[in-house]
């Protein structure tokens, strides 16, 4: 009989069905069981409640084990191994990735959501284009509705993933393989950009304060398009898929220029030499627009053996 | 065109092998693309070619070392496993 581990909620559902007859003599086994020791009885009383549909004679077996503090000891020492282990994790990972900045990033609300994706599908009307800053550091997207963050594009991603494993399993052409190839093209293709924009903006010294997760950001967005031209392509065919992929690549060129415009071609102003700047300007502007364009081709790219 | 994480690993790993190949003496000054010969002013902006020295220079300076690993471990892996 193994042990109903740390499923508790695994073993729920077969409570609900268990026999009823058994549940008083395990509720009596615990009363009565050896010392009483606080956490024990917790335990005890919550497997009881989950308990396994073997009946009485398992329960009492399960109970005997609680009781013991062997059984007891070993558990307090795995779960001090897990803390250390997470304890580790953290820190490793702290080395590499600032977790304050990736926090700011993820530092969202419902009202910020809504009124990103509307301005990512519809940016037209929006008139202040500039992050606003508090006292040197930029405000988090909850109270600043041009910051850029992390939340969008993880979800969309997660969510074209799961699109794109629909819409070929709605053509008969799923595989499980499908979708973690799906999901590394797609992923490839993320970090082909961040690294080619980081390289132009490190060539052209482009004194701005785009930090990598930014670009990951302002990379990410694009998937919030693809999910919205799969979804009509999907719903309403071929035509819609096409003109789906029109109005959100000119949404999200749109948003794109209007973002970086105010980061990258900003810092012109407080450069004032004069033989540098006539070349400069053009090539920032090159960079920009190439970012724009680039988006609906790996719109295209990535979404169109989706809807065949 | 359907990428696996595999695929941009080792492209990544060819191209920093490219860079890292680069002799300043032996090639880089017959192009006129060494440091020396490119010194640029004092308080001007670096242009695009002395940018892409300075990368090309500092790519080579970190990762000299770290790549004899990485290239000793592909080479044992594809080896063995094809």
């Amino acid at each position: 009989m193994d042990l109903p581990h740390h499923g508790h909620r695994a073993t729920k559902p077969r409570a609900r069905t268990g026999p009823p007859a058994g549940d008083p003599l395990l509720f009596d086994d615990t009363s009565s069981g050896g010392p009483p020791m606080s956490s024990q009885g917790y335990y005890n009383s919550g497997y009881n409640m989950s308990g396994p549909p073997g009946g009485g004679g398992g329960g009492a077996g399960v109970n005997n084990l609680f009781a013991d503090p062997m059984a007891n000891a070993a558990m307090m020492y795995g779960s001090s191994i897990a803390n250390q282990g997470k304890d580790i994790v953290n820190k490793e990972i702290g080395r590499f990735v600032s977790m304050n900045k990736l926090k700011h990033f993820f530092a969202v609300d419902t009202k910020y959501v809504m009124k990103k994706l509307m301005l990512l599908m519809f940016p037209y009307t929006h008139q202040d284009w500039e992050v606003r800053y508090h006292r040197d550091t930029p405000l988090p997207p909850r109270h600043d509705v041009n910051a850029p963050d992390l939340y969008i594009p993880s979800m969309a991603f997660i969510t074209y993933i799961l699109l794109a494993g629909m819409a070929l399993g709605i053509q008969k052409r799923f595989s499980p393989e499908v979708l973690g190839l799906c999901a590394s093209t797609a992923l490839v293709w993320m970090v082909i950009e961040v690294l080619a924009m980081l390289l132009s903006l490190y060539l052209l010294t482009v004194h701005s304060d785009l930090s990598t997760f930014d670009l990951i950001a302002y990379s990410g967005y694009k998937y919030v398009g693809m999910i919205f031209t799969v979804l009509c392509g999907l719903l309403f065919g071929s035509d819609g898929y096409y003109v789906a992929l029109a109005w959100s690549s000119c949404a999200l060129m749109f948003f794109i220029v209007r973002s970086l415009k105010m980061k990258i071609l900003s810092s012109l102003s407080s450069d004032s030499m004069g033989a540098g700047a006539s070349v400069k300007p053009r090539f920032r502007l090159y960079i920009t627009m190439a970012t724009a364009v680039f988006q609906p081709i790996i719109i295209y790219w990535l979404t169109s053996h989706l809807v065949r | 065109m359907a990428f696996t994480l595999y695929a941009l690993i080792q492209a990544v790993i060819l191209g920093v092998n490219a860079v890292a190949v680069l002799h300043e003496e032996r090639f880089l000054s017959k192009i006129g693309w060494s440091v020396d010969q490119n010194i640029g002013g004092f308080g001007e902006e670096p242009g695009i070619k002395m940018q892409l020295i300075n990368l090309v220079r500092s790519v080579r300076t970190v990762m000299r070392v770290p790549l004899i690993a990485v290239n000793a471990v592909c080479i044992v892996l594809l080896l063995l496993f094809g």
